[in-house]
């Protein structure tokens, strides 16, 4: 036996687990397509597909350029608006909330405890804290700010907690032992420390509030969501075309925007 | 490019240099963040008074919800397991096909470079798009029901998974490919035997992450029509029956827990 085939032999033999794994994935796989049922589908399906790539393709230019109060221009500026205000006043309000739910500021119960809080906070869709929002405040704006800050919140406390706990108390030890006071060591000990890393995540998460408050427009919390199911509504593809275009390019640049920016931050 | 506009702060030492230190641009970032936060105030409408006068409607509505109807369990079980079935499947497939597309994304495996570039593209365009907008779209198209969203979070799962993935190709070693190659492998079989085994771990990991976040997604997709339990939820919003949207909502955040905790269990083991 020479060695080649000596060093075969240690490799550790897998195929047990692997063909276990793929044996459960296909029958994961066998009951998940019971659910599939294409009796929904009809030829009407192609004609529509059809229309709306045409519509992509010959976009309502009136629409996309409009400057007044309903063109598309507008709409944007104002979904942007709503996640911008939403992700600010989440931004803040995060921040005591992460702050208590670290392991290594607060006892342990009382972290647990924030900690389930926020679980809540983060499972329940957008959608139903939109339509709830909507109920207090009526049909608007103001209801998808006040969603988007509400979902912001579990979210940014969830990753301010991670950077909380990676924080480097060496630094507090011998700014202490230079007598130092309170104030100073937060001031020139832990923001320095916290305020790139919170600011990145606070960007990341604009960048996610604005695809949520393009959908928040369905149920009537303002931005660019409810003229997009009207016009499908009403089969005016050119418009859904442009309202589309629109909206891919303003995500599209914002993303481009945050990535830089943030590619930045957290190499200092 | 910020900093280069402030005139920096001179410094002069005992011993007679001068040191020029920076200006912060923090006061500068924080002046901006009002005047946008003021300008979005504006528009959008933010009134506190409204907003301390009616707060109280939310708890109502919060408190309404608190004995769940524990009777209505029996009718949305079934379309709760049509929930997770349709991440399941739209995860399980998204997740097969950003292999091959995140293989020709990648610009270390694919030479030519315009078809990378084009598949990042698609890729990234794919991703902007939010899953309930694409849902939506996809009612129109495939009808009311539960391929709509299948469809929705199939494409959102290749965006997602396949840029994780073509980031990770692109920065593995390289030097057993290239042996490989040189041995007259083809690229296909250098790939499977020199690449797949540094990604693969990584792989799964993204995959079942993805499938986390879609079990939260497809939750709602059936408010636009796309099936699963969002339906229900729609439907008892729109009668202000709390005590069922409360019900729907507890085993919707049991069944996101579980599966979370599951899938973070595997994911630890893979790292």
């Amino acid at each position: 036996m020479n060695t080649i085939e000596k060093q075969y032999q240690l490799e550790p033999n897998r195929k047990l687990s692997q063909i276990a794994t793929l044996l459960i994935l296909a029958i994961l796989f066998v009951w998940s397509m019971s659910t599939v049922q294409f009796e929904a589908f009809t030829a009407n399906g192609f004609t529509i597909a059809k229309n709306i790539l045409l519509g992509l393709i010959q976009p309502d230019l009136n629409l996309l350029f409009n400057f007044s109060s309903n063109g598309i221009l507008y709409l944007l500026v104002e979904t942007m608006a709503i996640a911008f205000l939403g992700t600010i006043v989440g931004a803040i309000l995060a921040v005591p909330l992460a702050f208590l739910s670290a392991s290594n500021i607060v006892p342990k119960p009382v972290s647990f405890i924030v900690r389930l809080l926020l679980i809540f906070i983060r499972t329940i869709p957008a959608i139903v804290y939109g339509l709830m929002f909507v109920r207090v405040t009526g049909l608007g704006a103001f209801a998808g700010v006040l969603t988007m800050s509400l979902t912001s919140i579990g979210m940014l406390s969830k990753l301010y907690v991670d950077v909380i706990e990676d924080l480097d108390t060496s630094i507090l030890e011998s700014m202490e032992s230079i007598g130092c006071t309170v104030f100073e060591k937060i001031r020139f000990g832990i923001l320095p420390q916290l305020s790139a890393l919170f600011l990145s995540i606070v960007i990341y998460r604009f960048d996610m509030n604005l695809r949520d408050a393009a959908v928040l427009g369905l149920v009537g919390a303002g931005g660019i969501g409810a003229p997009l199911i009207f016009a499908m509504n009403s089969y005016r593809w050119s418009e859904v075309g442009s309202i589309l275009i629109g909206l891919i390019l303003l995500i599209l640049i914002v993303e481009y925007v945050s990535n830089k920016i943030r590619a930045k931050l957290v190499r200092g | 490019m910020l900093a280069k506009l402030l005139p920096t702060k001179k410094i002069i030492l005992p011993n007679g240099k001068t040191v020029n230190e920076k200006r912060s641009v923090t006061p500068l970032i924080i002046l901006l963040v009002l005047v946008f936060a003021y300008l979005s105030v504006r528009i959008t409408g933010f009134d506190l008074e409204l907003l301390i006068k009616r707060i109280g409607q939310f708890f109502v509505i919060l408190k309404d919800m608190v004995p769940p109807t524990w009777a209505y369990f029996p009718k949305i079980w079934i379309p709760l397991l049509d929930t997770i079935k349709m991440s399941l499947l739209g995860s399980l497939l998204g997740a097969i096909c950003a292999l091959p597309l995140a293989m020709l994304a990648a610009s270390n495996i694919t030479k030519l470079k315009w078809l990378s570039a084009l598949m990042k593209f698609i890729l990234s365009l794919l991703r902007t798009l939010p899953t309930l907008i694409v849902a939506l779209i996809a009612t129109f198209i495939f009808g009311l029901g539960t391929v709509a969203g299948i469809v929705a979070i199939f494409l959102f799962t290749i965006a997602y998974v396949g840029k994780l993935l073509y980031e990770q190709i692109e920065n593995v070693n390289m030097d057993a490919y290239e042996a490989m190659h040189s041995m007259g492998l083809t690229t296909i079989q250098s790939f499977r035997y020199a690449i797949m085994p540094q990604i693969l771990p990584n792989y799964l990991s993204t995959a079942l992450f993805c499938f986390e976040g879609n079990v939260r997604y497809a939750a709602i997709l059936g408010y636009v029509g796309a099936g699963g339990i969002g339906l229900l939820l729609n439907e008892s919003l729109g009668w202000r029956n709390y005590a069922n949207v409360g019900m729907i909502l507890l085993l919707l955040v049991i069944t996101v827990f579980i599966i979370e905790t599951i899938s973070e269990h595997y994911r630890k083991k893979l790292m």
